[in-house]
């Protein structure tokens, strides 16, 4: 994790294939580890996605949540 | 996009949940408000009646006045519980995890969730106010607050990251938090309030500022 708090997994462009492979291994891999992807779609929306979205700015990962 | 859904998946473990919408929000409310009649109401009323026909059963009678404070206080205390800090503080890395929150959050929930541990978030049904291990409901009119108990499955996570994700949830889909996360409470807003930190309770007045 860097210094703002976030941990930056894969970087990729809408150009770069193999940068947008990598990209969809990692995504892949913390899915496995059971990580749930989310968009951020402007202030107060979030969209899951299961396939990493080529055109997204930003995809974050979390945690799955449960009933206390 | 593809690959997207409005769902959020945790609600596979919990399939025979009605979703936790706003009629079922308000019916909710309603059962919890009967509910604290039917255990308060016949503790007053026997007091009042033992007075009535014999004023040496005052002891008794206080004994049930009691009652009938001490048990509603129970339930907002298990309420507003849920939302009290808890689990590791994990003091090093909290500074850090602020980052991922604060860029989750606009600048005056920001200072807000600093200064009570609460993440306030608009919603549908109303506003919410997140925290480590649970989440407040504040509904249209400001009156009634529901307490959800609500986490991540890695309770071990710095409590900024923990309100983080659970934001990142509810922004998924707020009606599937709802259903997924525990009901613990529903009642008036000052019976929740009492019974929170003091530190946490400006949150909840900020929650029903913003309903307003």
């Amino acid at each position: 994790m860097d210094g703002t708090g976030h941990t930056t997994l894969a970087e990729w462009s809408v150009e770069d294939d193999a940068a947008f492979e990598a990209a969809v291994r990692e995504f892949a891999g913390q899915q496995e580890l059971g990580y749930i992807g989310t968009v951020p779609d402007g202030p107060g929306k979030a969209t899951h996605v299961r396939a990493l979205p080529r055109d997204a700015d930003m995809v974050i990962l979390r945690r799955p949540i449960a009933g206390g | 996009m593809q690959g997207a859904s409005s769902t959020l998946p945790e609600l596979a473990s919990v399939p025979w949940r009605e979703p936790t919408d706003a009629a079922w929000l308000r019916r909710w409310g309603r059962v919890w408000h009967a509910w604290t009649l039917l255990y308060t109401v016949p503790f007053l009323a026997a007091a009042v009646g033992m007075v009535w026909l014999d004023p040496l059963a005052t002891p008794v009678a206080l004994a049930a006045l009691a009652h009938a404070w001490i048990i509603p206080e129970l339930y907002a205390f298990r309420g507003a519980s849920t939302v009290r800090p808890k689990g590791p503080r994990n003091e090093a890395a909290e500074p850090v995890a602020q980052g991922l929150l604060g860029d989750l959050l606009g600048h005056e929930e920001r200072d807000l969730q600093r200064d009570t541990g609460l993440a306030l978030e608009r919603g549908s049904l109303g506003i919410w106010l997140v925290g480590e291990g649970g989440a407040l409901l504040v509904i249209p009119g400001g009156r009634r607050v529901h307490c959800f108990c609500v986490g991540t499955t890695e309770p071990e996570l710095p409590p900024s990251d923990r309100i983080a994700h659970l934001l990142l949830a509810l922004r998924q889909d707020e009606v599937g938090f709802a259903t997924v996360a525990n009901h613990a409470f529903a009642g008036a807003h000052w019976r929740v309030r009492r019974r929170l930190p003091k530190a946490m309770r400006p949150a909840l007045e900020a929650a029903r500022s913003a309903d307003g």
